[in-house]
């Protein structure tokens, strides 16, 4: 069925009883040619587009637990393109490209809102940084412009610029097309248009080993059976190094807790997201009204999906102290996800050298919500076409042995 | 929140004075190591599901780097080693 205002007229009619599942349940086959290991948003988008872009591919997503319930579910949703270094900035800006015509491709409403995002600045040298990287946003034809602490008062009223406080606000870069979208939405609505197209979507299937005979991986065990299959595609986060010791690999990523936190939900209050990393924290608000609020990683490695409270402590302070009225705001939920993150910040979108057929799609850690579209179909030509997409060439996991490191550590800002 | 155990304090203090200082025990290679071997020193991490042997740094007290092993799922801290109880098994 194909979603439209008509239908949800149709079936407002008699009480919405019969709106069809939105993606079957199937059990694995013996063998498909690309597996997807992962459920996330990633994977799905790069079934999604393995299945619209490769057509006759027999694919599968196998996910460990349910649709959507890792960090897809976990993270604060911004969705911005204004990174320094020309690799990133053609990576995320090619994501946003498509995430403005996400909703309409496919057919699932992912309430992408280009509400836009501000990254304070408060220090001189943050205001530097942020010319520099304003200007190489525009060289790179991604809008982005420099707002004074005047005009960012006039533009968000709430927020404290004053020169009293520790931390004082002195400026800020702006991307208007950034923004926010919702999170599950984005995971059930590739899960449904991968499924349209042929793909089996397979929850509760733990991928426990990986069979790899003569440098070629062949097929992987899992909860629920073997299956075989030519290509692998890992996309499984904060766990990605778990999957590679199935393959005898190590990746050069380390996983962190990250922490988030929401507030009750209030009337509409912050229309755009703020976002400061020199006192660390990111606020936004969402279409429910509650405020979303994200913290910086813990310092320690580990795979609890918590984190320590100090740095939610931290987190809060800096946006109190940015957003007075926030003061008496009560938080409903807080909660950690598994972060995989890599020593240059940026992702690794690779055909693995030593292991014929598998790929990894990693190392996005603190911020690989905003480049799930173009992440997904990256990848997806990457294993398609089994050569890097010219895009994902300079994200190649070689490159932590040539040396060629995308170094968006503090560049882009460690704020996601 | 962590609480751990500094060997050379000998007293059990908040995670907030310490630093964490990643995987520990990574043997630096040979000056004539290829690129590849270089890149794995660097880069390349374990990063275990599971127990980690990993360096925590006193930062806020003897500033002293030490040896901790923790359950990473758990966080439960198993054990607390100094480098040269370490090294002293080592050469034993």
């Amino acid at each position: 069925m194909k979603y439209s205002w008509l239908e949800i007229f149709k079936k407002g009619l008699d009480g919405n009883k019969d709106w069809p599942q939105a993606w079957p349940e199937v059990s694995p086959k013996s063998s498909y040619d690309v597996l997807i290991i992962g459920g996330g948003g990633h994977g799905l988008a790069s079934a999604y587009y393995l299945a619209r872009d490769f057509p006759g591919k027999r694919i599968a997503v196998l996910e460990k637990g349910w649709i959507g319930g890792g960090n897809t579910g976990r993270n604060t949703t911004i969705v911005r393109s204004n990174y320094l270094w020309d690799e990133s900035a053609n990576l995320y800006e090619h994501a946003l490209k498509l995430w403005e015509g996400l909703t309409q491709d496919i057919n699932f409403n992912v309430m992408f809102s280009q509400r836009g995002v501000y990254n304070l600045g408060h220090t001189l040298q943050d205001m530097r940084d942020i010319e520099r990287r304003v200007n190489a946003n525009v060289l790179n034809g991604i809008d982005a412009e420099v707002v004074s602490a005047a005009e960012l008062k006039q533009r968000i009223p709430i927020m404290e610029t004053g020169k009293h406080v520790r931390y004082p606000v002195m400026g800020s870069s702006f991307q208007a097309r950034a923004g926010v979208a919702r999170h599950d939405a984005v995971a059930w609505g590739y899960a449904r248009a991968a499924a349209k197209l042929g793909v089996d979507i397979i929850q509760n299937c733990e991928v426990q080993s990986m069979e790899i005979e003569g440098e070629r991986i062949k097929g992987v065990n899992t909860s629920r059976g073997y299956i075989g299959a030519d290509q692998v595609g890992c996309v499984t986060a904060g766990n990605s190094s778990v999957l590679a010791k199935m393959a005898n690999i190590r990746l050069p990523v380390e996983s962190h807790p990250l922490q988030a936190f929401v507030s009750e939900p209030m009337k509409p209050v912050l229309d755009t997201v703020v976002m400061s990393n020199a006192v660390h924290g990111y606020v936004s608000q969402s279409d429910k009204g509650d405020l979303v609020i994200g913290a910086g990683i813990d310092s320690y490695t580990g795979y609890a999906q918590r984190g320590s409270p100090h740095l939610i402590d931290h987190c809060a302070a800096a946006i109190v102290e940015l957003f007075p009225i926030f003061s008496r705001a009560r938080i409903n939920r807080q909660w950690g996800g598994i972060v995989d993150v890599c020593p240059d910040a940026c992702p690794i979108i690779s055909p693995i050298p030593q292991v014929k057929g598998l790929y990894f799609n990693c190392g996005w850690g603190t911020g690989g919500f905003k480049a799930t579209p173009g992440s997904g179909h990256v990848f997806a030509h990457t294993i398609g076409q089994d050569q890097p997409h010219p895009l994902a060439e300079p994200f190649h996991i070689d490159r932590f042995t040539t040396g060629a490191l995308i170094d968006e550590h503090g560049a882009a800002g460690v704020a996601h | 929140m962590l609480l751990i155990y500094c060997p050379y304090c000998g007293e059990t203090r908040e995670e907030q004075e310490f630093s964490y200082a990643g995987e520990a025990l990574i043997k630096r290679p040979d000056l004539d190591a290829t690129d590849e071997e270089w890149g794995d020193y660097l880069f390349k991490r374990k990063n275990i599901k599971g127990v980690t042997t990993e360096q925590w740094a006193h930062s806020a007290g003897c500033r002293k780097l030490f040896v901790v092993e923790r359950n990473n799922i758990t966080n439960e801290i198993l054990n607390v080693r100094t480098f040269e109880s370490i090294w002293g098994e080592q050469e034993a």
